[in-house]
C-alpha cells in the first residue's frame, strides 16, 4: 500500500497577523513557517499505520504545492519520517488550483490512500481534500478522526453532529482528518533530520492550473470589547446575548 | 443562472435551525440576482417538514430518497446536487458550512467548477464581482473573496446570517438521480452521543475554579455540559486539591483550549489559566470578585456567587435548548 | 560572515523547543522532589539529543557545535536539569571519548552513547580540587595489566543514573599533573559507592553525588591516550563543555526574559500594561541586549569549534559572559514579576537558582578570567 499525504504550508499559528499597508494583503515578511497542523497529524498518522503494518504499507509520500520557500517545511516533513516528497511548483492560489495540480502530479502513480488536513490554518478553507477526490474520481471519507487498516479494509470513524459513524473503505480513498486522528504531531529526531538531506524532494513544473477563486481585501478584527457584565438575577440575558449577540450558541 | 440552489441537510428527517437559516440567506441572494431560491433534499424527509423550507423563502423543494441516501456517500450526493444544479440553472449553490459540507461541496465544485467560499460570515458584498466574507487564520481577520467562476458555492458559517421568515408557496418535486456507481465505502454503524466529550474536541468547555469550593459542588457543572454538548475542564488549584481529574486542568501547564464558547466559573483568571484559553471566541465568566482578573479576558461576566448563579442559568439554557 | 542558520539548524532549534514544551508540565514538581527526568532522558534519546554530535558512523547524528548549542538553548529556557544531563553526556563524555579514544573504545562505546543506553558522567572535581585539577588526590594505581582506583569524586552530574563514568585519577604523583590518568570506568563495577543525593539550590532534578572508589580494577585499555594524557584530556573535555554550559546560561536568561516580556504584557499596574512604564520597558531592553550578547559569544565559539580554530579563549569567554548575565536576567525576570516571581508557579525564581550553578560549575567565573587573562598575557 502506498500512502500520499497532503501537505500545506502556512504561518505558524501563533504568529500575529499584520495587514499590508493597503489591506488587500497580509504581511508575511516575519512569519514563521510550519506544516499545517492538521496535514501534519495526517502525517503522523499515516507514519503510526507504516511502522505497524510490517512492511505492506511501503511509502508514505508527501505532496505540496508551493515556491522554493517551502522546502524547508517539506524537509521537516521528511525529518519526522516521510519517504519523499513532490514540489509541484506554482504559488498556491486556491484550493480548486492546488488540488487540480495535485491531481495532475499525481494521477498515473497510483496511490492507495491519500490524506489531507481536514482545513488549513491560514484560509480556513475545509476544501482541497474532497476538491482532489473528485478530480481524481475517487471515493473520500471526510471529518475523519481516528483511522485503523484491519487486512484490505480501512475503519474510519467519521464524525457527524452528535456522533460518529464508522466507515469500512477499501483503496483507493481519500481520507479527510481532523483533531484526533494523532495524539500529537511527532517531533523530527535527530537522525530523522540527518536522513531527510538525502531523501528525494523533487520539484515538478505546474500545469498552470486556473484559481476560481481570490482574495481581495482583508479587516483586521475588531479590537476585544470591555467585558459585558449581566445582572446576577438575570442568567436568561447572558443565554439571549450568547445566541444573538456573540451568536455562539 | 440566476437561481440559487441550497442543499437543506436532514438530520433523522428533521431540519435544523442552521438549515432555515441557509433557506433564508439563499432566498435573499435569490431576491438579489432576481432568480428563484430552489432546496434540494435527499434522503427520507416528511412532506410537512419539506414544506416548512417554504416559511422561509423557499419556492421549490426538490428531493430524491432512497437507499443511495440512507448515508452519507460523497459521490452520490455530490452528482445529485450538481445535477440539480444544472437542471435548475443554478449559478449559486449554498451549504451550511457543517462536516456534511466539508465532505461535498467542494466536489460540487470541482463537478460544476464552481468557486467556493468555506465559512462565509454573511451575504455577498458586491454580486459583480460575486465578494463574500469570511474569517481567515481562525478570526484573526476578516477577508473579501472574489469568486470569478460562473457559477458559485457559499457554505455559511452557522448563525452568522439568522433565521428569517418570508413565507412563499412552495412546491415539491422528485429529482430523478442517475443511479450511482456501488460505493468503495460504507458505513458500519452509528453512534450518537456517545460517551463523554474530549476536551480538545470540544466546543464548548465548562470549566470550574477554587469557586466552586469542593468537589461535591460539581453537579451543576456536570449539568450545564450535559446541556450544551459540552466537555467539562477545571483551573489548577482544583485539579491539585484532587476534586477533579488532571487531565481536565486547562492552563499554560495543563491543557491548551481553544472552543468557541469558554465558561470560566468561579476561576480568578491567573495568566497560567488565561494562557490556557485565551484563543477561545467567547469567554464567560461568574465570579464574587468584580476585580478578579478573568473579567478582562472575558467577553460576557456575572459578578456573583456561581453556586447561586449556576442552576439559574442552567434553567436559562435548559428553556433555549427546549425551543430551538 | 554569514549569522543565518541553515535550514537544518532551524530544524533542530525547533525540535528542542516543541522538546522542551513538554518538560514544561512536571519542571516545578521534579524540582520540589528533586525527581530524576527518567522519562524526558528517554525521549530525549529517541529523538536523538544526546548523541547529536556523534559521528554518524557510530550512530550519532554528526551534527555541529552550533546546532548543539541551540538545542541546549532551547531546552535550557525550560529545563536546566535536562540540559545538563544532556550537555555532561555530550560535550564531556562522548566528546572526549570520540576525539581521544581508541577505534575499539569508540567501537565499544559510542554506538550506545548514542542511543541513550549509556549515559555519560564526568568524574574530575574531588573534596579538595574542584577548579584547581592538578592536584587529584584520587589514586589509579598501575598494576601491569590494570589500574586500581581509591579516593573520593564530587559534585558528579549524573551519577546513579549513568553506566559510563570518565575518571580522572593520578598515577604517578611525582609527575604532578603530567601524571593523571583518564579512565573508562563502568559505573556498577565492584568498590563504586555513592554519596548522598546533594541538595541543590537549582537544577534539582539533575542527580549530583560524591562517589567513593575502593580498591575499583579498570583494566589497562580503558585508559584514555598515552600514560600521563589524562590531565590534557579533561582540560581539552572542560573546554568543548563550557561551549555548552554557555549555551546553557544563554538559555536561561533567554527563558526567563521570554517570561517576562509575556507577563508585562498581561499584567496591568496603575491603569497601564507594565511593558508600558518605561521603568520595565527599559528593563527589557538591557535584558534582550545582554542576551543577544551572550548568544553571539557562544555562536562564535561554537564557529571556531566547528571550523578547527583554537577556541578555549571564546568559550571561557562566552562562558563566563552568559553565565554573568544569566544572573542578572533571571534577578530582572523575577522583579519584573514581583511577587509572582518569587513562588514556584511563575518558573523565574527556579531560573534563577539555575543560573547560580553556571557561574560556579565546569570553571567557576573566576576561573574563567585566569583562562581568559592568561591568554591575553601570553602574547606581547
Amino acid at each position: 500500500m502506498k500512502i500520499l499525504v497532503c501537505i500545506s504550508n502556512v504561518p505558524d499559528t501563533t504568529t500575529r497577523i499584520k495587514l499590508s499597508g493597503d489591506q488587500n494583503a497580509i504581511d508575511l515578511s516575519s512569519v514563521q513557517w510550519i506544516i499545517n497542523p492538521w496535514d501534519e497529524l495526517a502525517l503522523t498518522r499515516a507514519l503510526e499505520l507504516k511502522e505497524a503494518s510490517g512492511g505492506s504499507i511501503s511509502s508514505v509520500s508527501i505532496i505540496h504545492v508551493g515556491n522554493a520557500g517551502s522546502d524547508a517545511t517539506l524537509r521537516k516533513a521528511l525529518a519526522i519520517g516521510a519517504d519523499d516528497a513532490i514540489r509541484v511548483d506554482a504559488a498556491p492560489t486556491d484550493a480548486y488550483a492546488v488540488a487540480h495540480e495535485i491531481a495532475e502530479a499525481i494521477k498515473d502513480k497510483n496511490y492507495d490512500m491519500i490524506l489531507c488536513g481536514i482545513e488549513s490554518s491560514d484560509y480556513n478553507g475545509s476544501a482541497m481534500g474532497g476538491m482532489l477526490a473528485e478530480f481524481l474520481n475517487m471515493e473520500s471519507v471526510s471529518s475523519v478522526s481516528k483511522l485503523e487498516i484491519e487486512g484490505d479494509e480501512l475503519k474510519l470513524n467519521r464524525e457527524i453532529a452528535g456522533g460518529f459513524e464508522v466507515v469500512s473503505a477499501t483503496a483507493p480513498v481519500v481520507v479527510i482528518v481532523q483533531k484526533g486522528i494523532a495524539l500529537e504531531p511527532r517531533i523530527p529526531s535527530m537522525r530523522g533530520i540527518m536522513m531527510a538531506r538525502k531523501k528525494p524532494l523533487e520539484v515538478v513544473a505546474a500545469t498552470g492550473a486556473e484559481a476560481l477563486t481570490e482574495f481581495v481585501h482583508y479587516t483586521p478584527p475588531q479590537p476585544k470589547a470591555a467585558c459585558k457584565m449581566i445582572d446576577a438575577d438575570n442568567p436568561a440575558e447572558l443565554v439571549n446575548l450568547l445566541h444573538n449577540e456573540a451568536k455562539i450558541i | 443562472m440566476n437561481n440559487v440552489l441550497i442543499y437543506t441537510e436532514n438530520f433523522d428527517g428533521k431540519f435544523k435551525k442552521s438549515i432555515y437559516e441557509i433557506a433564508s440567506y439563499g432566498s435573499e441572494i435569490a431576491r438579489q440576482l432576481g432568480g428563484e431560491p430552489i432546496a434540494i433534499s435527499l434522503g427520507e424527509v416528511a412532506e410537512e417538514e419539506l414544506k416548512s423550507l417554504g416559511n422561509y423563502g423557499i419556492s421549490k423543494v426538490l428531493t430524491a430518497a432512497g437507499e443511495t441516501f440512507k448515508t452519507l456517500q460523497n459521490r452520490a450526493y455530490t452528482a445529485a446536487i450538481a445535477q440539480a444544479a444544472q437542471q435548475e440553472n443554478a449559478g449559486v449553490i449554498i451549504f451550511s458550512a457543517s462536516n456534511t459540507a466539508k465532505a461535498i461541496a467542494p466536489r460540487v465544485s470541482v463537478k460544476l467548477k464552481a468557486g467556493m467560499v468555506f465559512a462565509a460570515t454573511g451575504l455577498p458584498s458586491n454580486l459583480n464581482p460575486f465578494t463574500v466574507p469570511k474569517k481567515v487564520f481562525h478570526g484573526k481577520a476578516f477577508a473579501d473573496v472574489v469568486v470569478n467562476s460562473e457559477r458559485k458555492i457559499i457554505s455559511l458559517s452557522q448563525n452568522s446570517f439568522g433565521v428569517k421568515e418570508h413565507p412563499a408557496e412552495v412546491t415539491i418535486e422528485a429529482l430523478q438521480v442517475e443511479a450511482a456507481a456501488p460505493a468503495n465505502t460504507r458505513v458500519t454503524d452509528t453512534q450518537k452521543a456517545s460517551g463523554k466529550m474530549l476536551l480538545n474536541d470540544a466546543e464548548i468547555i465548562v470549566s470550574g475554579g477554587r469557586g466552586m469550593k469542593s468537589a461535591d459542588n460539581w453537579q451543576p457543572i456536570e449539568e450545564l455540559a450535559a446541556i450544551l454538548g459540552a466537555a467539562t475542564a477545571c483551573s489548577r488549584p482544583v485539579s491539585d486539591e484532587g476534586w477533579r481529574p488532571h487531565a481536565e486542568h486547562v492552563g499554560q501547564t495543563g491543557k491548551i483550549v481553544a472552543p468557541n464558547l469558554y465558561f470560566a466559573l468561579g476561576i480568578s483568571g491567573a495568566i497560567q489559566h488565561l494562557a490556557g484559553v485565551s484563543s477561545s471566541k467567547v469567554i464567560v465568566a461568574i465570579n464574587t470578585d468584580k476585580d478578579a482578573p478573568i473579567f478582562q479576558a472575558a467577553d460576557y461576566g456575572i459578578v456573583g456567587d456561581v453556586q447561586k448563579v449556576l442552576p439559574q442559568l442552567n434553567e436559562a439554557f435548559r428553556k433555549f435548548k427546549a425551543e430551538n | 560572515m554569514n549569522f543565518d542558520y541553515t535550514e537544518e539548524q532551524l530544524m533542530i532549534k525547533q525540535a528542542a523547543r516543541d522538546f522542551a514544551r513538554k518538560l514544561e508540565a512536571d519542571v516545578i514538581e521534579r524540582d520540589r522532589t528533586a525527581t530524576y527526568p527518567t522519562a524526558h532522558v528517554k525521549e530525549m534519546a529517541e529523538l536523538g539529543f544526546l548523541g547529536m554530535m556523534i559521528d554518524p558512523k557510530y550512530g550519532g547524528g554528526g551534527m555541529d557545535s552550533l546546532s548543539y548549542t541551540l538545542a541546549i538553548e532551547e531546552i535550557s529556557k525550560i529545563d536546566s536539569s535536562v540540559a545538563v544531563i544532556m550537555s555532561v553526556h555530550n560535550s564531556l563524555v562522548s566528546y572526549g571519548l570520540e576525539k581521544y579514544g581508541t577505534e575499539e573504545q569508540r567501537q565499544k562505546y559510542l554506538p550506545r552513547m548514542a542511543t541513550g543506553e549509556h549515559i555519560g558522567a564526568f568524574l574530575l572535581s574531588e573534596p579538595e580540587a574542584g577548579s584547581d585539577a592538578t592536584s587529584q588526590k584520587t589514586l589509579a594505581e598501575d598494576k601491569g595489566d590494570h589500574y586500581v582506583l581509591n579516593g573520593t569524586k564530587n559534585w558528579i552530574t549524573s551519577a546513579d543514573h549513568s553506566s559510563v563514568y570518565i575518571v580522572i585519577a593520578q598515577t604517578h604523583p611525582e609527575k604532578k599533573h603530567h601524571g593523571i590518568n583518564a579512565l573508562i570506568v563502568d559505573r556498577h563495577s565492584p568498590g563504586i559507592t555513592l554519596g548522598a543525593h546533594e541538595d541543590k539550590m537549582g537544577m534539582r532534578s539533575s542527580d549530583t553525588h560524591s562517589v567513593m572508589f575502593t580498591d575499583v580494577k579498570v583494566p589497562k585499555e580503558n585508559r584514555l591516550g598515552e600514560d600521563g594524557f589524562g590531565f590534557a584530556f579533561a582540560m581539552k573535555a572542560l573546554e568543548a563543555g563550557r561551549i555548552g554550559i554557555a549555551a546553557q546560561a544563554t538559555g536561561i536568561a533567554a527563558g526567563a526574559y521570554e517570561r517576562a516580556l509575556q507577563y508585562s504584557r498581561e499584567r496591568k499596574a496603575f491603569g497601564r500594561l507594565i511593558s508600558e512604564h518605561q521603568a520595565i520597558a527599559f528593563k527589557l531592553a538591557e535584558m534582550y541586549l545582554k542576551i543577544e550578547n551572550a548568544r553571539n559569544l557562544v555562536h562564535k565559539a561554537a564557529w571556531l569549534k566547528d571550523t578547527n580554530k583554537p577556541y578555549s579563549l571564546a568559550g571561557s569567554m562566552a562562558k563566563l559572559y552568559a553565565a554573568d548575565i544569566a544572573m542578572e536576567v533571571t534577578t530582572e525576570a523575577v522583579q519584573i514579576h514581583g511577587g509572582y516571581g518569587y513562588v514556584k508557579e511563575y518558573h523565574v525564581e527556579r531560573l534563577m537558582r539555575e543560573a547560580k550553578l553556571t557561574q560556579i560549575y565546569e570553571g567557576t567565573s573566576e576561573i574563567q578570567k585566569i583562562v581568559i587573562s592568561r591568554s591575553l598575557l601570553k602574547h606581547k
